[in-house]
């Protein structure tokens, strides 16, 4: 699962929504690995926008990432730095997370992560 | 086949675990290998779309959306999770698929800017799971953002089913899998027949249904035995 896919969920829990603690989800041993992927940068500048910086710089983080600048890039500032494109294309699009768990800050829940595929579906109790 | 009635909550779960769930987790590749050419009013919505858009495929199946457009970035999700392992195969890039249910998805409210959702409500099996299915879509797109929903359509003279106006609305249908036997011993192909659960929906059924949980039908149609509706949260003044 890409650290890109992270930053469009949250836990699947209803109650969990509207409370800002269950975004992002925070992984949790997770083991992380690269996949080679052809560079795209339009798609890099046109999904930014879209894209919860804030909640990306908690996931890079996390995850062990240097730290983000505090505000996303522009286009042009992206245009102009190779090297930052490089490494938001290798942390969005190639960062892989393989195994571990994602963790819900608001309820706690934990969802795990196999092959690749995060599962989202719920035990009765919390459905 | 008509299909059995269903009252609770809970039997509505335990009956689409039992006649769609089980089904699509042990019919998934061979599903899947049937299930490659995307439906021209699917492919035109997803070619329609802003490059950099986010969105959602809630019931990806076999994720053959997925690749229809890479200008966007789309989570699709799905019940089985054989089929979102096959949905998340490389072709996809720069998609992604996780497993989910759609009536608890894993997705922010008022965030995205587009979602589909193909051949996958009337698979739940009340009205009120299948209204409560197309609330869930709507409720993760942006003010603006739009949903295509499709299902399969009552009206269906031309299809060989034999189904029509004014006929059973939820209806088993059948999957024959063949399969060919491997043990010693045993010969030849075997058949397998699994049986789903669908609502069949009559003409403006899915609109109601839009309207009901708050949605503003854009536009809606007919193509080949399925009816669809584009639709939106109503705009906020």
């Amino acid at each position: 699962m890409k650290v890109l896919t992270l930053n469009f969920l949250t836990c699947a829990v209803k109650a969990c929504k509207s409370s800002t603690a269950s975004f992002p989800l925070h992984p949790k041993d997770c083991e992380l690995v690269s996949d080679t992927i052809e560079a795209n940068p339009a798609l890099i500048y046109n999904i930014l926008p879209r894209v919860d910086w804030a909640a990306l710089m908690t996931t890079a983080s996390e995850l062990g990432f240097p730290t983000l600048p505090a505000q996303a890039p522009t286009k042009e500032e992206l245009e102009a730095d190779e090297k930052m494109m490089g490494e938001l294309h290798t942390l969005l699009l190639e960062t892989q997370i393989s195994e571990g768990m994602l963790r819900c800050g608001n309820c706690g829940h934990e969802y795990r992560v196999k092959e690749g595929i995060a599962n989202f579906l719920l035990p009765n109790h919390l459905v | 086949m008509n299909a059995n009635p269903v009252v609770g909550t809970e039997e509505a779960e335990s009956y689409e675990e039992q006649h769609v769930h089980e089904v699509y987790e042990q019919i998934a590749s061979h599903f899947s290998s049937t299930r490659y050419k995307p439906w021209p009013i699917v492919s035109s919505f997803l070619s329609s779309l802003r490059p950099g858009s986010i969105g959602l495929d809630v019931g990806c199946g076999n994720g053959k959306y997925l690749a229809v457009n890479r200008d966007v970035f789309i989570v699709g999700s799905d019940r089985s999770s054989n089929l979102v392992k096959i949905a998340s195969q490389s072709q996809n890039q720069p998609h992604a698929a996780v497993v989910a249910d759609s009536l608890a998805l894993p997705h922010q409210k008022d965030r995205f800017d587009f979602a589909i959702s193909i051949a996958v409500v009337h698979h739940l099996s009340t009205r009120e799971r299948r209204r409560e299915a197309v609330g869930a879509v709507l409720e993760c797109l942006r003010d603006g953002g739009r949903a295509l929903v499709y299902v399969w359509a009552l009206e269906q003279k031309g299809s060989r089913r034999g189904w029509d106006e004014g006929g059973e609305q939820d209806v088993m249908v059948p999957w024959v899998m063949k399969s060919s036997k491997k043990d010693v011993g045993e010969a030849g192909e075997t058949e397998k027949t699994f049986q789903r659960f669908y609502h069949l929906y009559r003409k403006g059924e899915l609109e109601e249904d839009v309207v009901e949980v708050g949605g503003e039908v854009v536009e809606s149609g007919y193509e080949k035995d399925n009816w669809w509706a584009i639709c939106r949260r109503p705009l906020k003044e």
